[in-house]
């Protein structure tokens, strides 16, 4: 919903930079379900959830956005000009007149499982997300789960070859592409890879880092093995997070809009997309476009309040992108 | 096609009777949503999310886990055997009498 605000926007000649608490744009067509066809997109009859985010991404291009990925928008404050900051999670400050909530079902935050001990080695060998992959390198590393990215992470490691890599997965059937699970056995026959199905990581052990984990097969039978690193890649969940805490009207984990504008309880922020809810609220691809596009209208009045403006139809005026930088509209 | 009556248990083990019919394709997710009872569904019924699980009480109404389903358990926490998405369940006359109660929130 943000990359079609960029273009919105952009026709109207605003500038937008864009913040993802996930490494690539999309939010959940891109996290949770790019290979799945879309068939509700008008105009295509059928569409794949990751395809429809890359035409977004070439669509939204020529407004040339600003991206910040890999970080979660964790504050706003409002300044007395009437402007918004926008702090991340890693500290990086935006600053715009106008936010623009389109954050789905909230921030993706890893799946943790279920051990006693956890927290103590998060950090400390244990790791959600593979951020540098060289810094692993050459340590003992064990990964869990069935997926695309336990599979391909295990794959890659494997075929770095410079130390043992262990797969713990609870079952013997995989949700990963059937290409990753194939070549994740024949590597298993390699001697590069250890598969181990039917088990599950239950206990962890270390002297404030990692050195051991705990791996019961089959319910009864207990495996130890050394590692200096536990991948524990489930997935991703999204959680509503700090939004919560920015003084928007919240009601059943959905941002309160007015739906002459999308606009929330506080002026100059928006919600539009899955974030949001008003009387007949519909969480589909189609109804955030519309929401975005008008959303998109009172934003201009906010940025530039002296300024005349009349919706043009693209195909009379074209797509007329922009080179500067900068950053009125915040997504 | 005639409405059927299933029982879902919340978390906090309070018994919810619901009719649901069984001409709108809808799935058990789907049902509970449409009841507003504290389930998810947020992959929209794909069987990439688990966050409707359930454990099935009435062992004649279990029917059998796919595929996608069984893979998606076996990644999901709280699982017991008992375990199903109830975004694979879909409203059948044979279901009526089912009673499921729904699974812990993963953190």
């Amino acid at each position: 919903m943000g990359l079609f605000t960029v273009f919105e926007a952009g026709l109207m000649k605003l500038h937008c930079h864009l913040i993802d608490a996930i490494a690539q744009p999309g939010g959940q067509l891109s996290e949770i379900y790019p290979k799945k066809p879309i068939y509700d997109i008008p105009g295509f009859p059928s569409v794949l959830a990751g395809d429809l985010v890359d035409n977004l991404v070439e669509q939204a291009a020529p407004f040339n956005p600003g991206y910040t990925l890999g970080e979660r928008a964790d504050t706003i404050t409002k300044l007395d000009d009437g402007n918004f900051i926008v702090t991340t999670s890693k500290g990086t400050q935006h600053q715009a007149p106008v936010l623009m909530i389109a954050g789905g079902l909230g921030s993706f935050e890893p799946r943790r499982p279920l051990i006693e001990n956890l927290k103590e080695f998060e950090g400390k060998g244990i790791e959600y997300i593979v951020k540098d992959p060289l810094s692993f390198l050459g340590n003992n590393l064990v990964i869990s789960g069935g997926g695309d990215s336990a599979l391909d992470w295990a794959i890659y490691f494997a075929n770095e070859g410079t130390h043992p890599v262990t797969i713990v997965h609870r079952s013997d059937r995989f949700r990963a592409h059937k290409d990753s699970v194939q070549k994740a056995y024949e590597l298993q026959e390699q001697g590069k890879l250890q598969l181990i199905t039917d088990g599950e990581v239950t206990g962890l052990k270390g002297n404030n880092r990692l050195t051991e984990i705990e791996i019961t097969i089959n319910k009864n039978e207990i495996k130890t093995i050394e590692t200096a690193y536990w991948l524990p890649l489930f997935g991703l969940s999204p959680k509503l997070g700090p939004i919560g805490n920015w003084g928007l009207e919240i009601e059943k984990n959905a941002i309160v809009v007015d739906t002459f504008d999308y606009q929330t309880n506080v002026p100059g922020i928006f919600a539009i997309g899955d974030v949001n809810t008003y009387p007949g609220k519909l969480k589909l691809i189609l109804c955030g476009f519309h929401e975005a596009t008008l959303a998109v209208q009172t934003a201009y009045k906010i940025i530039h309040p002296e300024k005349k403006f009349t919706m043009k139809y693209t195909t009379v005026q074209g797509i007329q992108g922009f080179e500067e930088k900068g950053s009125p509209v915040l997504i | 096609m005639k409405d059927i009556t299933i029982t879902v248990i919340d978390r906090e083990g309070k018994n919810h009777e619901l009719i649901a019919p069984t001409d709108m394709n809808m799935n058990l997710m789907e049902v509970c949503k449409s009841y507003e009872l504290p389930v998810e569904g947020t992959c929209g019924g794909m069987a990439m999310c688990a966050s409707c699980q359930v454990y099935v009480h009435s062992e004649q109404h279990f029917g059998e886990r796919k595929d996608d389903e069984e893979a998606m358990l076996s990644e999901a926490f709280y699982v017991n055997d008992n375990s199903r998405l109830g975004c694979q369940i879909n409203m059948t006359e044979d279901l009526d009498g089912l009673t499921v109660e729904l699974a812990p929130e993963s953190e």
